[in-house]
């Protein structure tokens, strides 16, 4: 059920309290959804390109939030861990974007065209 | 040297014709083009046996066993002569006295066997003593022993119970001039062939074949093979030669008889020559039979192959052979039936009888053994005439001579060699090799197969005008001679005309065909004069002419005891005389008739002359002693007069049956008489033969052969015996193979058809029931699920990656529903 005071609660409390892993999740939340909506949406495919990048650094602001050492309260750990993996998901997003870059160009040299709607030859 | 070379060298000279013939099969056609050195590797074989052969007679045999003359047996007093030539007297009544007597056996033996045998065996031990106590008071020749010979086993294939399977050697004098008769022809037949068959040497073109297209069939030329074949057939005629046992026979006989299928058959292509192959073998094959049973009789009753004793190195018998069994010393050589031959005998003559006897009176049995008894002699009759049986098929004797006139299809070289030295001797020589074992009764059947045979032969030489036939006829004449000469008694006579007979008759028939090889035709109607052509063709052919009708008449007084087996040899000599001159004359005298082939004939090359000009000495000489000394054929086959036929015979079953000791029909008084009116009947043969083909005198063939038109054209058919085979075997074997074939077809094919039928229905309900409805439907369903599934799946594979997004998406928040549901639950 909706109930406007619980969610009230829970956006006041995000604005009260300090800063913390909580304001980070919801951050990378807004920009995972954004990410996917833009992916479902645009015709265009360097804008799914985006909405896929999107999507990445959405995931990479988790990793970054639980990683660091400043949001937990585990002071022993070095915390590179998040951060490590985060480059690692940066790593594959160029590479992933250079393939389907490749991709992209390819498919408009033969239909001379980026409308991925077009892009139905192998349906069933 | 030493006389344990003997084997050694005639093994030797046996193995190099096999080694060559495995050479020229593994390399054949690589010796050169089209095989040129196989013809080289084999004669050069076959020359090296004859090398080893004639060591082993001059250096070996002789300076180990001084000669002596064969005449020293007949010193015949005026007594001896008396009772040989009033032998004939008893066979008058031979024909009734053999059923009365074996009814009377039967009869006696039906009703009381025990009593009738013994009373039988006692009347017979006594009839033959009177006779044989007469025949000493005649001043009877001591009976002889068993010639020298060397025998030992080679090889011992296998033990299977009592029946001992070896490769043997049985060496005795005759061995030795076989061996030496053999090689020498053999050899000649080779450098022969060397010329006549230089037309294999590169493509053939085959004049009797023509192909379904019109054309005359060509073929690569089969040199290489024509001489493997030779190799094959030396050694396999050595093998019969020098083996110590009958089972080895048996195996070189067959070998003998493969190889002249092969050479027979050599232009396989026509189809003459394939059926002529064919004949040579089912005919041999039909003697063959009758030869198993022989060895059958004489191996269950006698327990060995072996034919001489077998002695370790002090000399005493380790194996006992069946010459020695059935001669044995203490009978005075004389052939008696063993006791293992009475058993085997009684057993058939009483039948169910037997049982009483052996249980009962086991004394009695032994008692039977008193070396007598008809049952034996039966059973040795049985023996004798079947290996005879085997001997009439390889030496073409009446009624199986009719294979030999059609293995003219062969090369002439072949014929040469099977005319002379191989095949056809092989029956001979066994009846030779065996004389010992056959009795009395057995010698009478040869005796007149032997009469049968040269008369029929020759009389269907004089209509024959393929010269090739008209010497394949005298073959089968002469051979006919030899069974007549051995089959009363005359084994040396016998032996001696078949070696000289290979001489001569290699020498005619080479001589034939050299002149086939001039003229290309075998015909004589197409001949004529051809002595200016071919002189040296012509006079070596006129010496084999004149030695075979030297043969003919020599031994038209040979013996003579019964009118038809009296007469006929003298009249064969007139008959031989007269075809054969009637062959030389319509060849090489008179003018051509036929001028084209006249024109086209022409001397043979010296390859194929020089043979004929040694077997033409040969064939002169061969009967003659060397100068100075008393060596001579005759001189060296008495050497292995095989045991026990020096003493007079008489037969067991036919007791009036005498079979006469050699000196004894070798007496002046009947010789010389026999051989005047043999002699002057060969005379006239000549004479009648020049008067009708030589002098232009009256007496022209075409008009001869008019007036008796019925006679020539029985003569010309042969004496319609293959017709006549025809209509006893050939046609009832026909009609009932067509009524088998039919009973096949109708009958078993209805049957089996039935039963496929029923099967076939039964497997249609299986079909129906189990296989398309159950097994069929149910795949058949998991199928079309499968594709409706696919089908409907299809839909949403879109290709829209928008949409694939969007799934993506609620499917993920979907999962997380379902956790959170499933969690909270």
């Amino acid at each position: 059920m909706f109930n406007p005071i619980a969610t009230n609660s829970l956006l006041a409390n995000l604005l009260t309290e300090p800063v913390g892993a909580s304001h980070y999740v919801v951050v990378g939340a807004f920009m995972f959804t954004c990410g996917v909506l833009c992916m479902a949406t645009k015709r265009n495919a360097l804008g799914v390109l985006m909405g896929i990048e999107m999507v990445l650094n959405g995931a990479n602001l988790n990793f970054i939030a639980f990683g660091s050492r400043y949001l937990r309260n585990d002071a022993n750990s070095l915390g590179l861990d998040g951060q490590l993996i985060s480059l690692f998901v940066i790593v594959l997003a160029a590479a992933e974007a250079a393939v389907a870059l490749a991709i992209v160009l390819n498919f408009y040299n033969n239909t001379n065209s980026i409308d991925v709607d077009r892009a139905d030859q192998l349906r069933g | 040297m030493d006389p344990s070379w003997l084997p050694k060298l005639l093994a030797l000279a046996w193995l190099t014709p096999l080694a060559s013939f495995v050479l020229i099969l593994f390399f054949g056609k690589h010796m050169g083009s089209h095989g040129k050195g196989a013809g080289l590797i084999a004669t050069s074989a076959i020359v090296f046996a004859a090398v080893c052969s004639f060591t082993a007679l001059f250096g070996v045999w002789l300076p180990n066993h001084r000669l002596q003359d064969a005449s020293h047996h007949s010193e015949p007093s005026e007594a001896d002569n008396h009772a040989a030539m009033n032998a004939p007297v008893h066979l008058v009544a031979l024909s009734e006295d053999v059923g009365d007597h074996a009814q009377r056996t039967s009869v006696q033996q039906r009703t009381s066997v025990q009593q009738g045998a013994s009373v039988e065996r006692r009347a017979s031990v006594e009839r033959r003593a009177s006779i044989e106590r007469a025949d000493q008071d005649h001043g009877q020749h001591a009976n002889n022993p068993a010639p020298e010979y060397y025998s030992d086993n080679l090889y011992e294939l296998g033990v299977f119970g009592n029946l001992k399977l070896s490769i043997s050697y049985y060496i005795d004098a005759l061995t030795v001039a076989m061996f030496c008769m053999v090689s020498l022809i053999a050899s000649c037949v080779h450098f022969y062939a060397i010329g006549y068959m230089h037309d294999e040497l590169h493509d053939f073109t085959d004049p009797e074949v023509t192909l379904s297209s019109g054309e005359q069939l060509t073929r690569p030329g089969r040199y290489y093979r024509f001489f493997q074949y030779l190799s094959l057939f030396c050694f396999s005629m050595f093998g019969v030669v020098i083996a110590g046992n009958m089972a080895m026979v048996f195996v070189f006989w067959e070998l003998v008889g493969i190889c002249s299928y092969f050479l027979i058959g050599f232009y396989i292509e026509r189809h003459t020559a394939s059926t002529a192959a064919n004949k040579a073998f089912i005919v041999n094959r039909v003697g063959d039979f009758g030869m198993l049973i022989g060895m059958m009789a004489l191996w269950s009753s006698l327990g060995t192959f072996a034919f001489g004793d077998i002695k370790n190195e002090q000399g005493e018998v380790v194996e006992q052979g069946m010459f020695s069994m059935l001669r044995s010393e203490e009978n005075d050589y004389h052939l008696r039936p063993t006791d293992g031959m009475v058993f085997e005998g009684q057993r058939f003559t009483a039948g169910d009888n037997m049982v009483d006897d052996v249980a009962g009176e086991g004394a009695a049995v032994a008692g039977v053994s008193t070396k007598s008894g008809l049952a034996g002699n039966w059973l040795l009759l049985v023996a004798g005439v079947g290996i005879f049986c085997g001997c009439v098929g390889k030496s073409a004797q009446f009624p199986l001579h009719v294979w030999l006139p059609d293995a003219m299809e062969g090369p002439t070289p072949v014929s040469a060699l099977v005319h002379s030295a191989t095949m056809v001797a092989a029956g001979v020589y066994l009846v030779g090799r065996f004389f010992p074992v056959l009795s009395p009764e057995a010698l009478l059947v040869v005796a007149y197969i032997g009469c049968i045979t040269l008369v029929i032969a020759a009389t269907i030489a004089i209509t024959a005008t393929d010269i090739k036939r008209v010497l394949a006829y005298s073959t089968v004449s002469q051979l006919g001679y030899m069974m007549l000469a051995l089959g009363l008694g005359g084994w040396v006579a016998g032996m001696f005309h078949l070696i000289t007979h290979a001489f001569f008759k290699s020498l005619l028939f080479m001589c034939s065909g050299s002149v086939i090889h001039g003229v290309h035709t075998n015909d004589m109607t197409e001949m004529g004069g051809l002595r200016k052509k071919m002189p040296i063709t012509a006079y070596t052919m006129l010496v084999g002419c004149l030695a075979i009708i030297e043969q003919a008449f020599s031994f038209g007084g040979q013996n003579s005891k019964h009118v038809l087996l009296q007469w006929a040899p003298v009249g064969g000599a007139f008959i031989t005389a007269f075809y054969m001159f009637r062959l030389w004359y319509m060849t090489f005298a008179g003018k051509p008739r036929n001028q084209h082939r006249y024109d086209h004939a022409h001397e043979s090359p010296r390859v194929m002359t020089a043979p004929l000009i040694l077997l033409a000495v040969f064939a002169l000489g061969v009967g003659w002693s060397v100068p100075g000394t008393n060596l001579n054929v005759t001189n060296l086959l008495d050497q292995a007069r095989p045991v026990g036929t020096l003493a007079t015979t008489h037969g067991e079953l036919l007791p009036e049956l005498v079979i006469p000791s050699e000196p004894d029909s070798h007496a002046p008084a009947i010789k010389n008489a026999a051989g005047i009116a043999a002699f002057s009947t060969a005379a006239a043969g000549l004479l009648l033969a020049t008067l009708i083909y030589l002098w232009d005198f009256g007496l022209r063939p075409a008009e001869l052969k008019k007036t008796f038109s019925p006679l020539h054209s029985w003569l010309w058919n042969k004496w319609w015996f293959d017709e006549l085979y025809e209509l006893i075997f050939v046609k009832p074997t026909r009609a009932l193979s067509s009524c088998i074939s039919w009973f096949d077809l109708k009958v078993i094919d209805s049957i089996i058809h039935g039963l496929a039928a029923i099967a076939k229905g039964c497997s249609k309900v299986v079909d129906v029931v189990l296989d398309n409805k159950l097994v069929n439907g149910s795949v058949d369903t998991f199928a079309h699920s499968t594709w409706d599934t696919g089908l409907w799946l299809r839909k949403i594979q879109t290709g829209s990656l928008r949409q694939y997004v969007m799934f993506i998406a609620v499917g993920t928040i979907l999962l997380f529903v379902a956790i959170s549901f499933v969690q909270n639950i």
